[in-house]
């Protein structure tokens, strides 16, 4: 397989990924909104700060409004992460790469693009938004579905596979974020009504994972700060936490050739979570310690890049 | 709309389905009468579920304008053209027999030019052709052909005849419409396949392969065949990806090859991998910057020595392109006879050289009823439709015709023939021509019709998409003797 086209294929599966967590992301927050007392507001601008999307807003994030907020996630071309700008990149490098996979998928990713354009930037106010998001997330699902059962699991399919667990450990992380960065107001963590809207925002979590039933099967404990978190970094078996997505990647580079370097990569990355004591992050700061891990992931990229993607070649003088 | 064959007219243009007002041909017929049973409504459901297809099967071409290169959904006419199977049969050997004499010509030119020694063909015409290539002199690809892939077009005089407008032996481009186009027409009227007996065009991905594979240099069962593009902004970029998927091999651009000890390799995500056969649609001058234009950043450094050393194929070969001249072409008549000894089966549209100085003297006097057309541009471009021109456009011509005439013709403006298309109130005829696809290896095959394009605008004979050409599906039928 080309490196070029095995570039082109992982970012394709990067941005897919990107398109349904985003979408993930932002139902956090709508979810969240529904089971609040009334006149308590939620911070928006915190999503673009977990994103690490300042740079591309252009007003002051702590005080921005719902509206302008969605506009910028959804529908603005000029921020390299909205949902628009995700699936048109996913389309681009799909137009690449798309005599390798089956046709279907091509048209799949090129018919949500179209999709998105026309309706993302009407889909502004929650009704329309709820069915918008929603659509995104089955769409996306309905493309990892049909490579998985429609495409032959070669380098090609390892590499989008690569894509897509690295970009859903990225961004699970950065769900976890949400639930971590005071996205409720001061005055109610400040409260003494506290413990059971932060339990509500855990749940929102949770659901905008589609995790809620897998955690009380594993966990079997009503839903609370340190354990939702454990489960989203450490367990192996969920497929959106943290541990089973590296899980991920270790077994594609099991598949592909040279790929030692990568494999150490992941492997410390792996090894620090496992060793990691979230009741103890919860109480010193789980923000920074989630920017390590999300600079250890970004690591594991590199090695990715300079093992498959730029190939050393000798040429001939 | 609904269709009323009774008030479609094509007035003095031959007609490709109807031969009269209300008289559909016979090929036609039950095509015709099928369209003109449909109400409205599924006319209007079908026009919009070819778009979605379109659409959503991301069939598209790029178009280069000012404001930066645009990706256009592709211009296609629910209505099928129609070609009876006989007739076929017979255009079929006329350009297999064409691009034979073409590959004798090629390769005799760049070997003993004993066509220029018998003087069937002026030597200076040669010297003065911009798409010879010295560098090629003496070489001798596999099997004898330079041009494996053809695109010649045809066109339908008044007369009904076909002829030859131009021989396409660079990129030809255009023949993954003419695959999308069937599969387009098969969502939108299932039910005509089943009471029409149309050749499939399908197989042409595996006899292009099997064409591609026949000039490996190693000979493997399945050689390492590419497909080498200039990249996704090429307006045929949506055909070189669809190409490589078709025939199951790689799509390549430029940088991803690289030569060591003069052999092709491709990096691949397990290091270099050696490449056999490369189908390559770009241009000669952009193959290779150590021995053509060096700026190109399309190519590949040290390609033109792995090939003169015959350690790679490259299809069309380099320097085919000394035959897609338009001067060239007007001894294409002879050369059937010299090398093959044959009658040519298809003629050409009647041509001036200005390079001879009573046709040139002919070409001034008649300007406002010829075609000019320069003897290397593709696509449509830098051409001067006489008696549509102004009379200022038609002296600037004139004035440079006079300071280059080798590199002009002239041809009478031929009456490209219509096909109806779904127009506002009823059908409504088109120009058409047509470009079927030849080719050449071990054997030769055509493609069962080709890619008819049609001149979307009123009475517009312009039918290349890039300026607003748009196309249909082509039909060959074979007729049941009743």
């Amino acid at each position: 397989m080309l490196s070029r086209v095995a570039e082109r294929i992982y970012w394709m599966g990067r941005y897919m990924e990107r398109c349904e967590n985003a979408a993930r992301l932002i139902n956090v927050n709508t979810k969240l909104l529904l089971d609040l007392p009334r006149g308590v507001s939620v911070g928006w601008g915190t999503l673009i700060e977990i994103m690490g999307l300042d740079d591309y807003f252009s007003r002051d994030t702590q005080n921005a409004d719902e509206r302008s907020v969605m506009r910028f996630m959804l529908a603005d071309t000029g921020n390299p992460s909205s949902l628009l700008s995700s699936m048109a990149n996913a389309r681009e490098n799909a137009r690449i790469t798309r005599e390798i996979m089956p046709s279907e998928v091509y048209e799949l990713i090129n018919d949500t693009y179209w999709y998105l354009n026309d309706f993302a930037s009407s889909a502004v106010a929650r009704r329309e938004r709820h069915l918008l998001l929603e659509s995104v997330i089955q769409r996306v699902q309905q493309f990892t579905g049909m490579l998985a059962g429609c495409m032959s699991q070669n380098d090609a399919y390892s590499f989008i596979r690569l894509g897509r667990n690295l970009e859903r450990a990225d961004m699970t992380s950065r769900i976890v974020d949400v639930g971590a960065s005071r996205i409720l107001p001061k005055a109610i963590e400040d409260n003494s009504i506290n413990e059971p809207y932060s339990n509500i925002l855990w749940m929102s979590v949770l659901r905008s994972l589609s995790g809620y039933q897998m955690y009380r099967q594993h966990v079997l404990d009503r839903v609370n700060a340190d354990d939702v978190v454990m489960f989203l970094f450490q367990d192996a078996l969920f497929p959106r936490a943290v541990e089973h997505c590296l899980s991920e990647l270790t077994d594609c580079f099991s598949k592909l050739p040279n790929s030692d370097h990568a494999m150490h990569e992941v492997a410390a990355l792996r090894r620090q979570l496992k060793g990691a004591d979230f009741e103890a992050l919860m109480q010193s700061g789980l923000h920074d310690y989630i920017d390590t891990v999300q600079s250890e992931i970004g690591e594991i990229h590199q090695a990715i890049a300079t093992t498959w993607f730029l190939p050393q070649v000798q040429v001939s003088a | 709309m609904e269709i009323n064959w009774r008030d479609y007219d094509s007035g003095e243009f031959y007609d490709e389905l109807i031969s009269s007002p209300g008289h559909p041909r016979k090929v036609a017929r039950q095509l015709a009468k099928h369209l003109a049973g449909l109400s409205h409504e599924e006319i209007a459901e079908r026009k919009h579920s070819a778009e979605l297809a379109i659409k959503t099967m991301g069939i598209s071409f790029t178009v280069y304008s000012e404001a930066g290169n645009i990706d256009r959904a592709w211009p296609f006419d629910i209505i099928p053209r129609v070609i009876a199977h006989k007739e076929w049969l017979q255009t079929e050997k006329g350009l297999i027999q064409r691009l034979q004499a073409l590959n004798c010509f090629i390769d005799d030119i760049y070997n003993e030019q004993k066509i220029l020694k018998d003087k069937v063909l002026p030597a200076e015409l040669l010297t003065d052709s911009a798409n010879f290539r010295p560098e090629c002199v003496g070489m001798k690809p596999a099997l004898g052909v330079w041009a494996h892939i053809c695109g010649s077009d045809l066109i339908r005089d008044n007369d009904g005849r076909f002829y030859v407008l131009e021989d396409n032996l660079r990129v030809p481009s255009g023949v993954s419409y003419m695959l999308e186009n069937r599969k387009v027409t098969k969502r939108i009227f299932p039910e005509l396949f089943e009471n029409h007996n149309i050749l499939p065009v399908t197989e042409y991905p595996s006899q292009l392969f099997d064409t591609l594979a026949a000039i490996s240099p190693r000979p493997l069962e399945f050689p390492e065949i590419v497909v080498l593009t200039p990249g996704i902004y090429n307006s045929a970029y949506f055909e070189h990806s669809y190409l490589a998927q078709q025939m199951g091999v790689e799509l390549v651009e430029g940088s991803d090859l690289v030569v060591e000890d003069d052999h092709v390799f491709m990096r691949t995500i397990n290091g270099l991998a050696r490449v056999d056969v490369i189908y390559r649609r770009i241009d000669d001058l952009f193959l290779d910057p150590q021995m053509f234009n060096p700026d190109s950043v399309l190519g590949v450094p040290g390609l033109m020595r792995a090939w003169l050393k015959g350690n790679v194929a490259i299809a069309n070969a380099p320097g085919a392109g000394v035959a897609d001249d338009k001067v060239i072409y007007t001894y294409v008549p002879q050369m059937i006879k010299y090398y093959l000894g044959e009658d040519p089966i298809l003629p050409n549209v009647p041509s001036y050289l200005c390079v001879d100085k009573k046709q040139r003297d002919y070409v001034l006097e008649n300007l406002d009823k010829l075609v000019v057309k320069p003897a290397n541009e593709s696509g449509g471009y830098g051409m001067l439709i006489g008696p549509q021109a102004s009379k200022k456009e038609r002296e600037e011509f004139a004035a440079r015709i006079k300071a280059q005439p080798r590199n002009y013709m002239a041809q009478p403006l031929i009456s490209l023939s219509t096909t109806p298309i779904i127009g506002s109130k009823n059908a409504e005829p088109r120009h058409i021509d047509l470009r079927p696809f030849v080719l050449q290896g071990r054997n030769s095959s055509v493609t069962a019709g080709g890619l008819t394009r049609v001149a979307m605008r009123k009475g517009s004979y312009v039918v290349n998409s890039s300026q607003g050409g748009g196309s249909q599906d082509t039909w060959v039928v074979v007729e049941e003797d009743k």
